[in-house]
């Protein structure tokens, strides 16, 4: 019986059964967004090494972008502060201005590059900032029987 | 072909029940499987049924409450935050009745003035502490719980699976552990609120007084509220003690007079605890620590020589800088974003909080025609 379950586990692995692929984050440097720039082995016949790097890294670079402590944030923070956070009301923290980019930006990589493959990648917001998820957009179901 | 494509399946299912082990261990049905059409909840409007937008504080799994739809989030208890309210309120309202009027001609009229920017500050700062989400992380989907368990699995056969992982941060290992509730594994830093039933990003401490949980995202205003009640504390029992000893020739008793004075009892009482609060909190900042590490004793010297705190900047000031001025990030539970249930769609994995979720890239616009992320 465990020798089944484990030929079938590779057998899965290799036959993408999964409908869902996560990438989790890295927390090598602290509480930081980042998220981990392993290549998960369930995408490997679905896009190239190359393309979903490019995809992460460009991600972790908005992300840096917008927990960046520095002159900018500074002035947001005590300008909020005075204003008791009121200021808020009326405008976008630059965190929100960022978090616009990277949607429009996970927009644009689906249409280019993943939803030709057959994938979809999800915005690590709905997630809590916790995962990257890749949604395979035909279930194997069809894919096998097709 | 089709025998090997059951069996896998078969397998899948089987092996979604080993990693179910770790689902047993919670006592709480996670709704995430309750599809939204059958959350436990009822509808806020009888008329919303079926294919009506649900929105996704009201299938939250957590126990909180959610206000001007799902706008205002607390915890369930907000009894003591009411007697906060009333404390400060009934404090103020009876300095600004009958101490003001004396001390604005008597000495200036700016300490009215004063008195009355602190307050609108004080309750500005209370509120925001009170009704922001303080970061809570949304519990695992099924599928993100089934891939962890499966990573689990594939690192080795030992029973009882890991619940723990290491992470070097900054030269320094910290434990991340599994949170059974949420099935996730924990960022550094965050912990398991038990009264509020989440797992809170930056886990301070669940503040009663403020009738909610004190984390990433509130913690700043959490802070600014305590040390503005200091000063206000201390403005008022100077000046109401000012007062006392001007009029001390006039006649001073009876329950009007006592009413009058207790103020200065009020103060006199709570100065102590808030001072002393805002001190601690302001060593807290200081060295980057949260109450939680605090109390635990997580980075200090007695543990081992070589343990020290990985998230310090090393300077007080930028400690301060990046805790009180840092960016603050948005909401995870957000309310403004229009979730539809899509009870048409037939999926091929068990993933109801899909149900729950707008178009997976990019987020769906709201009825007003702005996307929010949150606030």
């Amino acid at each position: 019986m465990r020798t089944t379950f484990h030929n079938l586990q590779e057998l899965r692995r290799s036959a993408s059964l999964v409908t869902k692929v996560f990438i989790q984050r890295d927390y090598s440097e602290g509480t930081v967004c980042r998220f981990q720039t392993k290549f998960p082995p369930e995408l490997d016949s679905r896009i190239e090494r190359a393309l979903l790097d490019q995809t992460v890294k460009t991600l972790n670079s908005y992300y840096v972008e917008a927990e960046k402590i520095g002159g900018q944030s500074y002035l947001e923070g005590c300008l909020a502060c005075a204003t008791a956070y009121i200021i808020f009301l009326c405008m976008e923290t630059r965190y929100e201005k960022v978090l616009r980019k990277i949607s429009s930006y996970i927009q644009e990589q689906n249409e280019k590059i993943y939803a030709p493959r057959g994938l979809l990648l999800t915005d690590p917001i709905e997630r809590g900032m916790r995962v990257v998820s890749f949604t395979h957009l035909l279930p194997l179901s069809l894919s096998v029987q097709g | 072909m089709s025998q090997l494509l059951h069996a896998s399946l078969d397998q899948q299912q089987q092996n979604q029940q080993q990693s179910g082990q770790y689902d047993q261990i919670c006592t709480r049905s996670s709704s995430s499987s309750i599809p939204a059409t059958e959350a436990a909840e009822p509808a806020p409007c009888p008329g919303q049924r079926g294919r009506s937008p649900r929105r996704k504080w009201q299938v939250f799994p957590g126990r909180n409450r959610f206000y001007c739809d799902g706008r205002i989030m607390m915890a369930r208890q907000t009894g003591v935050f009411y007697l906060t309210l009333v404390l400060i309120l009934l404090t103020c309202g009876l300095f600004f009745t009958f101490d003001c009027p004396f001390l604005a001609s008597n000495l200036t009229p700016a300490i009215p003035v004063v008195g009355g920017v602190l307050f609108v500050f004080v309750m500005g700062m209370l509120f925001r502490a009170s009704f922001s989400d303080p970061g809570v992380l949304p519990r695992a989907t099924p599928d993100e719980a089934a891939d962890l368990g499966r990573q689990i699995d594939s690192l080795g056969c030992s029973r009882p699976p890991p619940r723990t992982r290491e992470v070097l941060i900054n030269g320094q290992t910290v434990k991340l552990k599994y949170c059974f509730t949420c099935k996730i594994f924990r960022p550094p830093r965050a912990s398991h609120c038990s009264l509020c039933d989440n797992c809170v990003e930056r886990f301070d401490h669940h503040c009663p007084w403020v009738g909610n949980c004190v984390g990433r995202r509130n913690y700043r205003f959490f802070y600014l509220f305590i040390v503005s009640l200091s000063l206000l504390t201390l403005f008022i029992f100077a000046f109401v003690i000012t007062h006392i000893f001007s009029s001390a020739g006039s006649n001073r008793t009876g329950f009007l007079s006592a009413l009058k004075d207790s103020p200065v009892v009020v103060c006199f009482f709570s100065v102590w605890s808030i001072v002393g609060l805002s001190g601690f909190h302001t060593y807290l900042i200081s060295s980057n620590q949260t109450t939680n590490e605090d109390i635990k004793g997580s980075w200090s010297t007695k543990r081992s020589k070589d343990n020290y705190n990985p998230y310090s900047y090393g300077n007080i000031l930028t400690n301060c800088c990046a805790a009180l001025c840092g960016p603050l990030p948005p909401r995870s539970v957000r309310s403004t974003i229009r979730t539809k249930v899509r009870s048409d769609v037939k999926h091929t994995s068990e993933d109801p909080d899909s149900d729950v979720q707008s178009a997976p890239c990019a987020p769906e616009v709201s009825a007003r025609g702005t996307t929010r992320f949150g606030y």
